[in-house]
């Protein structure tokens, strides 16, 4: 039996309508051989926990534009506690702030991705960190 | 607590679930695409409990709005109070084995309804519009209380039929103006159908695409019997399987035009196939779930350390045609079996 693929959730919560981004990393992850769930737009932190856990990700990746990060981010990571998805890496790609990463950090994040990251810098990553549920 | 504390075994994941435990359906469901022995261990306990919701399968060309009709569906039973699951197959690089999953993309509106789980699946190499695992997906959510299962396959051609043996009942979904009536007339996919449905009915052509479908699809008796509609049996060679005469509707999935009479139209045959638990729907599911597993079983068995050498010498004298592939499989049953 072949190794499972790792399964990725790209998300973007809050109220932000540059979904490109999000879209070309979905598409690259899926080249790189990843099962990507893309869920589109303008999703409040309980959609992303409750798409997470239905599909029983691997990683949750948000992507955020809109500067609300430090706002979103958190509350995602505390519903994915709440709902016992403890062992999901979550990744955010976005600009953020070098301050905001390591408050990100401490909330939970794995990793945050800057602009200039590749999507194999990103794949590579994940292959690396996220833990296969099964 | 972590999933990990809290399902230290198969057991204790089956009764979460059973309990309601929308993580721990959700693992199981992880199991099983994996076919892992955690899955056949839950599947051993729930397949009993199975059977009693309707399976519906939704299928059709990409594009032609399943996924949104899959929304406007799920809006239109939840409004009528019944929970509802969806297994929504997406497919798989055949060449990286990676996958883009973008059906929940068009259900956002009820992600946060507890009485709706949506599931997405890769198609993981396998043909036929599902992955080999949806079945199964389909009756641990059966087993676990949602009385309304659909599910969605990726975007088929012509002639992906595998759903028709998964579901209780086949919608198939045409846009208009897709093909005239010879289009219509063709085997495969229509004939499958127990509902056709002609999606995006805003669109020109609509309504003519629709009574097109109508007027082809009604089942044509043999010759030189007329045909009276599907209440007459077949005189003489009955043996032969009468082919389904579908319903054919109209539906403007974005705004939800028509659903209701689709609703309405897949309770009607879920009725008349409800009391009928050796309908042929049944028995080609249930064959096609113990054929798979046998051929899994078989294929394992060959690769088990004692036979890995022999099965692989055997494969490749056939890649060097010193033994042709027939030969090859006497011979490995045989070894089996000895």
């Amino acid at each position: 039996m072949p190794d499972r693929p790792l399964k990725v959730l790209i998300a973007k919560p809050g109220l932000d309508g540059h979904d490109r981004g999000a879209k070309v990393l979905a598409r690259g992850l899926r080249d790189e051989g990843f099962e990507v769930v893309y869920t589109g737009l303008r999703q409040t932190p309980d959609m992303v926990v409750t798409a997470a856990l239905q599909e029983d990700v691997d990683v949750v990746g948000l992507s955020i534009l809109s500067g609300a990060h430090m706002t979103l981010v958190p509350k995602v990571t505390a519903k994915l506690r709440e709902a016992g998805m403890d062992d999901v890496l979550v990744v955010v790609g976005g600009i953020i702030p070098d301050d905001d990463v390591v408050e990100l950090k401490k909330a939970g994040v794995a990793e945050t991705f800057g602009p200039g990251t590749t999507i194999a810098e990103v794949a590579e990553y994940l292959r690396a960190n996220a833990r296969s549920h099964a | 607590m972590g999933a990990k504390a809290r399902f230290s075994n198969p057991t204790e994941l089956v009764d979460a679930a059973l309990a309601g435990d929308r993580l721990a359906l959700a693992r199981i469901l992880t199991a099983v695409e994996n076919r892992t022995p955690v899955a056949e261990a839950a599947l051993r306990r729930l397949y009993p409990m199975a059977g009693k919701a309707h399976l519906v399968g939704i299928t059709g060309p990409p594009g032609s709005g399943k996924s949104t009709l899959v929304s406007a569906l799920i809006a239109a039973v939840r409004a009528a109070g019944r929970p509802i699951a969806v297994v929504a197959v997406d497919p798989s690089s055949p060449i990286t084995g990676g996958a883009l999953l973008g059906d929940r993309v068009r259900m956002q509106a009820h992600t946060s309804d507890r009485d709706v789980f949506i599931r997405s699946m890769a198609a993981r190499g396998h043909a036929g519009g599902l992955a080999s695992t949806s079945t199964a997906a389909a009756a641990v959510l059966d087993a676990v209380g949602f009385d309304l299962v659909l599910l969605e396959t990726v975007g088929t051609g012509q002639a992906e039929v595998e759903v028709a043996a998964a579901a209780d009942t086949t919608v198939v979904l045409e846009a208009p103006e897709m093909g005239d009536e010879v289009q219509a007339i063709k085997a495969g996919l229509l004939e499958v159908a127990d509902i056709v449905v002609v999606n995006k009915g805003d669109r020109p052509g609509a309504q003519r695409t629709a009574s097109q479908l109508r007027a082809m699809l009604v089942a044509v008796g043999r010759v030189g019997v007329r045909s009276t509609g599907r209440a007459r049996a077949a005189p003489a060679s009955a043996e032969r399987p009468k082919p389904k005469e579908p319903q054919v509707l109209v539906t403007i999935a974005t705004t939800g035009g028509g659903v209701p009479e689709l609703l309405e139209s897949l309770d009607r045959h879920r009725a008349r196939g409800r009391e009928a638990t050796d309908s042929p729907a049944r028995l080609a599911r249930a064959e096609a779930q113990v054929w798979a597993i046998l051929a899994d079983r078989l294929q394992a068995d060959l690769h088990r350390a004692a036979t890995r050498e022999a099965t692989a010498a055997t494969m490749r004298e056939v890649a060097a045609h010193r033994l042709d592939p027939f030969a090859a499989a006497d011979r490995l049953l045989a070894e089996l079996s000895s």
